[in-house]
């Protein structure tokens, strides 16, 4: 939080200000659309006249084809890994969320937690697949969301804390002033002041728990699901088909990332702008 | 010559048999314990405080004024002492919500509007709702800010935004206002104006008013009473009873007697300069050990 007495009054950016706002967002699109479409039509062009073999990176045509044609299978595959993501993200952030409150509120609680979801942290995804997948079965969903809400917790858990305990002294001062107990503290003072906090490691886990659910896939799962899709067709040198299956796990990405920030615009409205982050 | 109590025991004998002291303090000490032993912070105070006064607490930097007022405010413990607001022990007082609290930064809740700023003590207390509103859109005019209730607190000045922190203060309608350095962090020009708001809305509400500052101008200008504390060990030095017309304007700063009164302040502080010196160290070690 920012100084209160270095803030100069803006009234133009109050929440929901209007129409100007509304070009105003138009016009920020312009500058990462234009460099998306700058990329793309350099990848298109340049590696071909530079004599890069096709197979290495497909052309951007060439994956919309495939991608197009693909279409039935890859459906299938975002619902299942984009399911998977989203039941471990949401699984990992109600965690991370209870173990957060748990131990803002009690000293007890920061030392018996604090080094399990730094232990958590520090496992190598990539080794803890194939166990997990071995604990729940290949077949089951249930491993991918296990590495999924493994993956999620720790950021959640961390940023949450430090938003509920980077609390201004005198804020708390206030409250003890008017004789305020934990619950209205908490509910006054440490969850808004946690907010921002919290929806800066939603963002993380949103793209966080796609790689989670992918990865966990090449140890495991149905034949469409995006993990082992991309990894088989991958194997089969059919590198568009595999291709496509990536911009399928970008767009479930994306996706989570755009559905936190309109949540965030919900939650927070009096958080201004994405530069300046608590 | 002139009408001053030189002591603080002669400043309680004469206070009137009938005035309730909304604030008694016994011989309070603090001691912070620093890893190189104990600093002492206040010692000795003694000082009773009447219904309706604007007492200000003035001293060098680092003299216990602070600690002082959150002393009275139950923020933190005396060492040694007691302190009765409003005939209570200040634990009892801040439990039934006797005072309200200024600080120097207006500690706004960015995520309300000011005038749920204002109703914040008001929802903890559990106040109706439309009484809240009722409060709230009372003390936003007597500050000024009627037609902000709506904004964000980060789109005022930060002269308005101290007065919301006012109005917030005087929400619950408490008999006591402690106030620390509250305009400290304004420019002169701001202050001096704040510094007549403030005293129009003592004399609206009747309330009483502890108020510290480092600014000998102000506290004069707003004080029934000017408590000047020595540097550390804090002590009470000397009380100068403001013997100015009670209702002060924009011209009472250019009137002679009130040049007097700021001499004398200026005067009974004056003495400790060389002290001050020395007490920078202290003060460094405080804060460098987090207890400041």
């Amino acid at each position: 939080m920012t100084a209160a007495a270095a803030r100069v009054p803006q009234p133009g950016r109050r929440p929901g200000a209007g129409h100007a706002v509304a070009s105003e967002r138009l016009r920020a699109l312009v500058p990462p659309v234009g460099a998306a479409i700058v990329v793309l039509l350099l990848w298109e062009f340049l590696l071909q006249a530079l004599g890069f073999a096709e197979f290495l990176l497909p052309r951007p045509t060439t994956i919309v084809t495939a991608f197009l044609q693909q279409w039935p299978v890859l459906q299938k595959g975002i619902v299942y890994t984009g399911g998977e993501a989203l039941a471990g993200f949401l699984v990992g952030v109600s965690l991370g969320v209870i173990a957060a409150f748990a131990t803002a509120r009690w000293a007890t609680a920061r030392e018996a937690l604090m080094p399990v979801a730094i232990a958590a942290s520090s496992i190598p995804i990539i080794a803890m697949a194939p166990i997990s997948s071995a604990w729940f079965g290949v077949e089951s969903p249930l491993a991918r969301i296990f590495i999924v809400t493994l993956m999620v917790f720790f950021p959640v858990m961390v940023n949450t804390v430090r938003g509920l305990t980077s609390v201004e002294a005198s804020a708390l001062e206030l409250m003890r002033s008017y004789a305020a107990g934990d619950v209205d503290t908490f509910r006054h003072v440490r969850i808004p002041n946690a907010l921002p906090f919290l929806f800066t490691a939603l963002r993380i886990a949103a793209t966080l728990s796609v790689i989670g659910a992918v990865i966990g896939e090449y140890f495991g799962g149905p034949r469409y699901s995006l993990g082992i899709y991309i990894s088989s067709e991958a194997y089969l040198f059919r590198y568009p088909n595999a291709w496509a299956g990536i911009v399928c796990a970008c767009l479930i990405g994306t996706v989570f990332f755009a559905a936190v920030l309109v949540l965030e615009r919900i939650a927070i409205p009096w958080h201004r702008g994405d530069g300046r982050d608590a | 010559m002139i009408p001053d109590s030189a002591t603080p025991a002669a400043a309680a004998a004469a206070t009137p048999a009938a005035a309730t002291p909304v604030v008694e303090i016994r011989g309070v000490d603090k001691t912070f314990a620093t890893a190189s032993g104990g600093v002492v912070a206040l010692q000795g105070i003694d000082l009773t405080i009447r219904a309706g006064e604007f007492v200000s607490l003035i001293g060098p930097s680092g003299c216990g004024k602070s600690t002082l007022l959150r002393i009275i405010g139950d923020l933190t413990g005396p060492s040694a002492g007691d302190v009765l607001v409003n005939g209570k022990p200040s634990h009892r007082a801040r439990l039934d919500r006797d005072y309200g609290m200024v600080f120097q930064a207006p500690v706004l809740m960015d995520w309300r509007t000011v005038a749920r700023n204002v109703e914040l003590p008001l929802e903890v207390m559990r106040y109706p709702k439309a009484d809240r509103q009722a409060r709230s859109k009372r003390l936003l005019d007597l500050v000024e800010l009627g037609e902000f209730g709506n904004r964000y607190p980060w789109q005022l000045s930060g002269g308005m935004q101290q007065r919301v922190a006012i109005a917030r203060a005087f929400a619950f309608d408490p008999a006591l206002i402690l106030m620390d350095e509250p305009f400290g962090a304004l420019d002169e020009m701001t202050r001096e104006r704040m510094n007549l708001e403030l005293m129009r809305i003592w004399r609206e509400t009747e309330t009483t008013i502890v108020f510290v500052t480092h600014s000998i101008p102000e506290a004069v200008f707003l004080s029934t009473r000017v408590v000047v504390m020595s540097p550390r060990p804090g002590r009470v030095n000397r009380v100068v009873e403001v013997d100015l017309p009670p209702l002060r304007t924009f011209e009472t700063r250019e009137e002679r007697r009130y040049f007097e009164l700021v001499t004398e302040v200026r005067e009974a502080l004056r003495g400790f300069e060389e002290a001050a010196a020395v007490d920078e160290v202290v003060d460094a070690r405080i804060r460098v050990e987090g207890i400041g």
